[in-house]
């Protein structure tokens, strides 16, 4: 019971892991985009479409990524290339991506496929306890775990996390080196943006099988908060998100036991949720001062 | 080769002027060639759009009555983008609005004696809900720091869902045969119509009084030299002796205010009862609405008018033309980068020089 | 092994090690550089000088790949080369000391020097790198502090040992003792010397005349753009040097300075700061500890101080940008205001000219007449039911720009297009316009053009004469030397007592801006229940 538990958290987590990971690396680079919401929307209506076409998940997967990188390249070409104001275009971007994913997937909806695999060791996931736990899983979810490492290990391990790191510390300082400035923020951009559709996709690939409008349902903007409430920090990100995971369970085993309080009430828990959770995070770190990058969200414009 | 921006010394009027038609005629050519690729002609497409919504009473209407809550919101949320603070919960605030001031509408149903008074309460406890809805971002943002971005969004699925209770909940019609809907409210708690037997109503004046007031404020007065201030430079605005805090929670009550007074209007307009849904999205719309406008109340005004001349031509087309309803979200998201682009063209001038991008 | 070794040798070659040719760089219709020369041999320090906007710092960038000029050449030992980018410069052994550190704030000291090198190299291994080319020129340096915990000093000791990991043959050095203590300048040139010595070459940018008569052979001096003239600084004076740089002589400074403390013509003490502690503000921030001080009708009050030792907190504290935690810790005429507004604190008499200009004293933004709203709105009629009056705001920015010479493009123009030196200028004439009985003012001409520096001197001065408190915070010695009556040291948010100018050294003061306390004037005396000020009037 407690391993079913843990795996429906899990699989609620995985989608706003891999979502606040990119994120991370984003704001890491100094440039915060405000659009996941849509890219992940985006994600999941292409992804979900291919998969139907080819019959391929992991094609699905694949172009849900590439549905995100397509947007995340507008952004970064209207933030970093013409230094567009960074907080409207990313709401610009959650427009788009809302309207784009409602074309895409306009001739899918109510159809449904076979959820995304879930990896089966003989032996091994049957491990009463936690078998289906630690080796039954889908990729998506053993992805998002990886990534949390790879960010992780990229960010403080390598030179190249360390110039992205720099940029999104000082521009100016980073620009006077001679560091590619643009070049590494629009290529966080994009990572950012890829992981959110590869998130968008698991959505429709593997937690609900099927595609709805809308059917993200602000996971983009919780992902958002996330990064905030992780500090920055990969590995915060993944205990955050089972937070928001556990909390969307618990509402969902709440609704389904009927307990006399209103649906809608406990639906909007995870929303309520992540205020608070930003609340509780600022009166924590009243005395510390902020550890956002501190470009974030400032224009960069080489010039002289 | 990369992209050099090179500041102009001051902005350029009429790049200023210029740059948003130039993003629309931009967001209309790529939509024709999407449309065409959707396998419509796009000169039909164009026509159903643009043309058919202006040719008619009845569509004019429409488009007044789709383009006054977008006028309404916008304007209140150009003083918190100018103020570089952003609020883009105003769809909540819209909702909170709506619920309030129908919950009025629905107390008072068929009581007897004066009911003058109705119709103003309503409006006050719209704008009233409004107003206290949008302080909880601003409230926190001055006390504890936190992203107003992301409470004021959250808030709206907060919102959301709890106008679906209310409307399925307390407050729905108990002789409505289980319809998730409130009584129809009284004539006393409806705006009046202006033309008899048109949809045309009150709610149209309303937009077009804050729009006359935003421009004396924002143009004139030392709160509006204030909000500008506050947005370009925060640490000159402090200098100067104007509280962050205090115009944080200005500009968000006047937004909070406007979206819940739209949301009120909307209510005892166009609808007459409450809904568990009430607004298609207004709240978001009104975003684009106040950028396509460049912040200025009276650009928001005419841009509020070509937002629903796209949103009406938009229903029509999903008829006509069976184009889907989301070409006209995409449409309007595209418009909307591309006035944000455009907008680099009013503050540099481009140049392309040969070398490594940096 | 310091990285050092094969470094260059002089050599009989008897072409420059570097050298630039028909230099121009135009920004739109703007000419930065116009046909600079430069020769630059092995084993010499060279002097770059010139005035704010003369050129030096588009010609550095160039020679340090950040610029491509529009016209002209580069050559190393003859042969031409292109410099695409600083790290095409680094390779051919160019390295640069920025003036305005280029270092990120809240990366490791270590991180900000592998930032620059070519390749990742391990941990410990660049630690060993810095601690060695330490022990070899004496820039000791803790490889895994962040930056932002560290002093100017020490960050520019980085930036130094950044540069010499590369192994260059050239260092471009840009104003490197403006944020220096005269001691950790000394340490700094020992240092330089030592370079010259292995054969490296050093292009050395400053406008402290004595500095470069004291290191350099060779000097080429720009103005306007140009070339318009090279020396052997030894041979020349000082003012020699300042004439060629400006084009004619400065113009002196009139009037003698203010009179000192203790003087009996100063009138009412009329600011006065007592036992003002702030924690500090932010982060990056410091914390003033037991603040007093007190300014009579007539003085100057020069504050003396390294940046980052609490002037901009000390600052916020007198304009009330940041509240006093005692009402009585900040006093104007005797009205306690520590806990008072700006605004209410400009309505006693006081006025405030911050030291950055745009952004802060004014919005870039925004038209010179809106930037006048935007402080004298507070003693000018100049808002009326709520509604700015615009005619009134125009005519009173007018008023300014005739008394202190602004010039701008245009009537109105926004202060962002102004230069430097004009903006400056508008700022303090802004707030001297007024009449204010006190003027706190930091940085009063930092990076501003020297006629624009005179003009602004003699305004604050003559502001003194008719009786008004002055208090200049200030980086720059020479100035406080030459308009301050008495002088105080800000150091680590400590003040020390003030001490009468014509009584006290540049030596002295310099002494207590490194921190340690003087034999007579000690840190402890300024926190002691009496007055500083009385102690310092003492004969």
């Amino acid at each position: 019971m407690i391993q079913m538990v843990l795996v429906t958290v899990l699989t609620a987590a995985t989608p706003l892991i891999i979502a606040a990971l990119g994120e991370l690396v984003t704001e890491r680079a100094g440039v915060l985009n405000l659009g996941v919401e849509g890219m992940m929307v985006c994600g999941a209506a292409l992804g979900f479409a291919v998969a139907v076409e080819t019959g391929s998940t992991l094609l699905g997967a694949l172009a849900g990524a590439g549905a995100g990188l397509g947007l995340a390249a507008v952004f970064g070409l209207l933030t970093v290339g013409l230094a567009a104001n960074q907080v409207a275009s990313g709401l610009a971007l959650t427009i788009l991506g809302l309207g784009l994913s409602g074309l895409v997937g306009a001739g899918y909806v109510g159809q449904k496929r076979e959820p995304a695999p879930h990896l089966h060791v003989p032996g091994l996931s049957e491990i009463p306890g936690v078998g289906r736990l630690l080796f039954g899983q889908d990729a998506f979810v053993y992805a998002g775990l990886g990534l949390a490492v790879g960010v992780s290990w990229f960010l403080w391990r390598t030179r190249a996390g360390l110039i992205l790191r720099a940029v999104g510390d000082d521009h100016v300082a980073t620009h006077a080196l001679g560091l590619p400035v643009r070049g590494v923020r629009f290529l966080a951009v994009l990572f950012g943006g890829a992981c959110a559709g590869l998130a968008g996709s698991y959505l429709s690939l593997a937690y609900t099988p099927f595609w709805a409008p809308a059917m993200t349902a602000g996971r983009g903007w919780i992902a958002l908060a996330l990064v905030v409430f992780a500090s920055w920090r990969p590995g915060r990100v993944v205990a955050g998100a089972a937070l928001f995971g556990g909390a969307t369970v618990l509402q969902l085993h709440a609704q389904a036991a009927s307990i006399g309080l209103p649906g809608q009430l406990l639906s909007a828990l995870p929303y309520v949720a992540t205020i608070l959770a930003l609340v509780l995070l600022s009166l924590g770190r009243r005395q510390g001062g902020s550890s956002a990058p501190a470009a974030l969200g400032r224009d960069f414009t080489p010039h002289r | 080769m990369r992209l050099d921006l090179v500041p102009r010394a001051r902005r350029s009027p009429l790049a200023a002027t210029l740059s948003p038609v130039l993003a629309f005629l931009t967001a209309v050519l790529i939509g024709g060639a999407v449309v065409s690729c959707l396998g419509v002609s796009p000169g039909a497409a164009f026509a159903v759009y643009f043309v058919a919504p202006l040719s008619e009473l009845w569509s004019l209407q429409e488009i007044a009555l789709k383009a006054a809550p977008l006028a309404l919101i916008a304007t209140g949320l150009a003083f918190c983008y100018r103020a570089n603070l952003w609020n883009i919960g105003a769809e909540g605030q819209f909702v909170v609005g709506g619920l309030a001031g129908g919950w009025v509408a629905v107390a008072t149903h068929g009581s007897a004696g004066s009911t003058v008074w109705i119709l103003p309460a309503m409006l006050v406890a719209g704008t009233l809900a409004g107003i206290a809805y949008a302080m909880i971002p601003a409230l926190l943002r001055v006390r504890l720091d936190v992203s107003e971005i992301l409470t004021s969004l959250m808030l709206v699925y907060v919102a959301e869902l709890f106008l679906d209770y209310m409307a399925r909940g307390p407050l729905r019609d108990p002789a409505g045969f289980n319809f998730p809907q409130s009584v129809a409210f009284d004539a006393a708690a409806r705006l009046p119509y202006l033309m008899e037997g048109e949809t045309l109503h009150a709610g149209v004046l309303v937009a077009l009084a804050a729009t006359g007031l935003a421009t004396l404020v924002l143009g004139r007065s030392l709160f509006g030299f204030a909000t500008r201030v506050v947005g370009a430079s925060p640490r000159a605005a402090r200098f100067a002796g104007f509280s962050e805090g205090r115009m944080t929670l200005a500009a968000f009550a006047i937004s909070g205010g406007a979206a819940g007074l739209a949301g009120i209007v909307e209510v005892a307009g166009r609808i007459g009862q409450l809904q568990p849904t009430i607004s298609p999205g207004y709240g978001f719309t009104a975003i684009i609405v106040a950028f396509l406008g460049r912040l200025s109340p009276l650009g928001i005004l005419i841009a509020a008018l070509v937002i629903a001349v796209t949103t009406i031509g938009g229903e029509a087309a999903q008829i006509d033309l069976r184009l889907p309803l989301d070409l006209t979200r995409a449409f309007q998201g595209l418009l909307l980068c591309l006035v944000l682009g455009a907008d680099v063209l009013t503050r540099f001038r481009i140049q392309l020089v040969s070398g490594a991008a940096r | 092994m310091a990285g050092v070794t094969g470094s260059a040798k002089p050599t009989d070659d008897p072409r420059p090690l570097f050298g630039a040719y028909g230099i121009v760089k135009r920004f739109g219709t703007f000419t930065a550089n116009d046909h600079i020369d430069l020769e630059i041999r092995a084993g010499e320090i060279h002097a770059l000088l010139g005035e704010n906007g003369a050129g030096k710092s588009t010609l550095m960038k160039i020679l340090y790949g950040l610029l491509e000029p529009t016209e002209g050449v580069v050559t190393h030992r003859g042969a031409v080369v292109r410099l695409r980018s600083p790290e095409a410069a680094r390779r051919l052994g160019i390295g640069m000391v920025f003036q305005h550190f280029s270092l990120c704030e809240n990366l490791t000291v270590a991180e900000n020097i592998a930032l620059v090198m070519e390749r990742s190299l391990r941990r410990g291994v660049l630690a060993e790198r810095i601690a060695a080319l330490g022990e070899t020129y004496g820039l000791k340096l803790e490889p895994d502090r962040p930056v932002w915990s560290l002093s100017a000093g020490e960050r520019q000791r980085i930036e130094i040992v950044r540069c010499l990991l590369q192994n260059p043959q050239l260092v471009i050095l840009d104003e490197p003792t403006s944020v220096l203590t005269p001691g950790e300048a000394e340490l700094l040139f020992t240092v330089l010397e030592r370079l010259r010595g292995e054969g490296r070459a050093l292009l050395y940018i400053s406008h402290r005349l004595d500095e470069v008569r004291r290191l350099c052979v060779r000097a080429t001096i720009l103005r306007g753009g140009r070339v318009v003239g090279a020396c052997d600084p030894r041979s020349e004076t000082a003012a020699s040097l300042a004439a060629l740089m400006v084009g004619a002589q400065v113009r002196a400074v009139a009037a003698r300075p203010a009179a000192p403390r203790g003087d009996e013509r100063l009138g009412q003490e009329r600011l006065r700061l007592d036992r003002l502690s702030l924690p500090a503000p932010g982060l990056h921030a410091t914390a003033l500890s037991d603040v007093t001080l007190g300014i009579r009708g007539g003085e100057i009050l020069g504050i003396a101080g390294i940046a980052g030792n609490g002037q901009a907190e000390l600052f916020a504290a007198l304009s009330g940008e940041i509240s006093a935690p005692e009402a009585g810790a900040v006093r104007i005429d005797g009205t306690a205001v520590g806990h008072l507004g700006i605004n209410a604190r400009r309505r006693l008499g006081a006025a405030f000219v911050p030291e950055e200009r745009n952004g802060h004293a004014a919005a870039p933004g925004l038209s010179l007449s809106e930037n006048v709203v935007l402080t004298r709105r507070a003693t000018a009629p100049l808002a009326r039911f709520g509604l700015v009056r615009r005619a009134a705001a125009r005519a009173l920015a007018t008023r300014i720009v005739d008394a202190f010479d602004v010039r701008g493009a245009g009537p109105d123009p926004a202060a962002g297009t102004l230069s430097g030196g004009n903006l400056q200028k508008f700022v303090v004439g802004r707030e001297i316009q007024a009449e204010p009985g006190i003027l706190v003012v930091d940085q009063p001409t930092w990076g501003v053009d020297a006629a624009a520096a005179a003009r602004i001197r003699q305004a604050l001065i003559d502001l003194a004469a008719r009786g008004s408190a002055v208090l200049v915070i200030s980086q720059d010695l020479d100035e406080l030397f030459e308009i301050a009556g008495s002088i105080a040291v800000l150091h680590a948010g400590h003040l020390s007592a003030a001490m009468p100018r014509a009584e006290t050294t540049r030596e002295a003061v310099g002494l207590l801006m490194g921190g340690s306390s003087g034999p007579s004037i000690g840190r402890d005396m300024s926190v002691g229940p009496s007055a500083p000020a009385e102690i310092a009037h003492a004969p």
